[in-house]
């Protein structure tokens, strides 16, 4: 079996003395759709921030396409290709939406990714290139929020609960975005309290619970009760 | 009539140089919230490097620019990566106690290299150069160009603030940390590159304060007052707005002197304390958080 993308072996994470991740694996092939859920307080959003660099984990270790990336700062990880949609899309609001995403680009990896396709993508973000970013509605903004990322030309691109805060019909509508994003033999990691839109878009889950990995599988292959079960720990 | 215009000419060309002050110190709080108490201090030291170039290369102060600048930007780096990187955070305090000790220290280098007395550089005729821009309206070529340089400096200053991406790292960092490393920045070297660009201008003001004016290594921290008062009156985090601010407190200043010259400094600090007062968010205020 080929080595996957990345490889995530048995991490520990703590903020302080706080323990939130306690051994958690995970590996996500090239290409792949990999969808984390949990309840609120699982680990989801630290488990995407060890990844990315913002933490580093006390044990254990992340290789990225075959080196280690576990003490390896942020600005050094995305340079590897590796980008995190942050939760609650935490645009620049000092920049406008073109330098929002032109400082996307900021890591300068060569790819298929530029200012023109993103805007092929998700056209109104071109209508709106020279206004502030805080003048974007909630789902401009997580277009932006996954356009930044984009620029980045990352192979492994993770992100963190983008239905948070918006309307069902435009959650649906950025998923449906996705397969266009992930044909370019990008890999992606997404966090969702949505389970359906998450079941849909991935086609390998992990459920966590209390910061361990409860239930790993196909995501075809899940049963309802199993999810239910590893989710609220009944 | 005249008299007075020649007063609040004075007043504004003086302004200027204020502006300069301000606009390094301005520059800094505005991307990493470090509130610089050192920033006087490091003007004085730019003066004494400038003594250094201009009596050791036999070059006149203007040309000395062409070395200090380059010298302070290089300490700017240095001083941001060693040591003031280390004390930020969420505290605000160790930053702010970290440059009230660089302060004293180097009053106190400075004192040791060079003694107490004053100094001065000497920039030949250039220094008496007048001429008449209006009649009975005298203007000295030094203030002019110190003035022009000013604006030429916070011009500079915004559009690489706004339209490079040099500005646009700046500006990201100081939205986000966090954020702003998972574009690929390190957020260490953009402060220090903020530090080096205004220890740059530091070094600007620092020559025309040396040939404008006596120097010796206490008179950092009055220096530093003014820049404040010009950053607030103008506006935290408004670049232009220092310039308004360092020529209201220049004008303030010259019209108090003319008073009565004991009113100088005073007339300065009541007409900030009045805008405070009156519009405490200064004339042109950027930052909303």
């Amino acid at each position: 079996m080929s080595t996957p993308l990345l490889h995530v072996t048995a991490i520990d994470a703590f903020y302080g003395d706080f323990q939130a991740l306690f051994g958690v694996s995970l590996a996500v092939e090239a290409g792949q759709v990999v969808a984390v859920i949990g309840a609120n307080g699982a680990g989801k959003s630290t488990l995407l921030r060890t990844i990315a660099g913002l933490m580093h984990p006390r044990r254990g270790d992340i290789a990225f396409d075959g080196a280690s990336i576990a003490q390896m700062p942020a600005f050094d990880v995305v340079k590897r290709g590796v980008a995190l949609v942050p939760e609650g899309r935490r645009l620049f609001p000092s920049l406008s939406v073109e330098e929002n995403l032109l400082i996307g680009g900021q890591s300068k990896r060569p790819g298929p990714w530029t200012l023109q396709r993103i805007y092929n993508l998700f056209p109104v973000l071109a209508e709106r290139r020279h206004l502030p970013a805080t003048s974007l509605s909630g789902g401009q903004q997580q277009m932006a929020a996954i356009g930044r990322a984009l620029m980045s030309n990352p192979r492994l691109m993770l992100c963190d609960e983008i239905s948070l805060g918006l309307a069902p019909i435009i959650v649906r509508d950025i998923y449906a975005r996705l397969p266009e994003i992930a044909g370019e033999g990008l890999s992606l990691v997404i966090v969702e309290q949505d389970i359906v839109q998450a079941l849909r878009a991935a086609s390998h889950v992990y459920c966590l619970q209390e910061g361990r990995v409860a239930l790993e599988g196909e995501a075809k292959g899940l049963t309802r009760e199993a999810i239910s079960a590893a989710y609220f720990g009944v | 009539m005249t008299l007075w215009l020649n007063i609040i000419l004075q007043g504004v060309l003086i302004g200027g140089l204020y502006a300069m002050f301000a606009a390094g110190l301005s520059l800094i709080f505005g991307v990493m919230r470090l509130v610089n108490i050192a920033h006087g201090d490091l003007i004085v030291l730019a003066a004494y490097v400038a003594l250094m170039v201009t009596t050791g290369l036999g070059l006149d102060p203007l040309t000395s620019l062409v070395l200090v600048v380059p010298a302070m930007a290089l300490i700017g780096y240095a001083l941001q990566r060693g040591l003031l990187n280390r004390t930020l955070g969420d505290d605000l305090l160790p930053p702010l106690l970290v440059t009230f000790g660089l302060s004293i220290i180097i009053q106190n280098g400075l004192l040791e290299l060079f003694t107490a007395d004053s100094r001065k550089l000497q920039a030949g005729t250039l220094e008496v150069l007048t001429f008449q821009a209006l009649p009975g309206v005298w203007v000295g070529a030094l203030p002019l160009i110190q003035f022009a340089v000013a604006v030429v400096v916070i011009a500079g200053l915004q559009i690489l603030f706004y339209k490079t991406a040099l500005g646009r790292a700046f500006r990201a960092t100081s939205d986000d940390q966090a954020v702003a490393q998972l574009m690929g920045l390190d957020t260490r070297h953009v402060f220090a590159m903020a530090m080096s660009l205004s220890l740059a201008v530091v070094a600007i003001a620092g020559v025309f304060l040396a040939v404008r004016a006596n120097f010796d290594p206490s008179i950092g921290p009055a220096r530093l007052i003014f820049g404040f008062e010009a950053v607030i009156i103008g506006g935290l985090g408004s670049l232009w707005g220092t310039l308004i601010g360092g020529v209201i407190l220049g004008v303030s200043q010259a019209i108090g002197a003319q008073i009565d010259p004991g009113w100088q400094l005073l007339a300065g600090h009541i007409a900030f304390l009045v805008i405070l007062a009156l519009r405490p968010q200064g004339f042109f205020p950027k930052v909303s958080h």
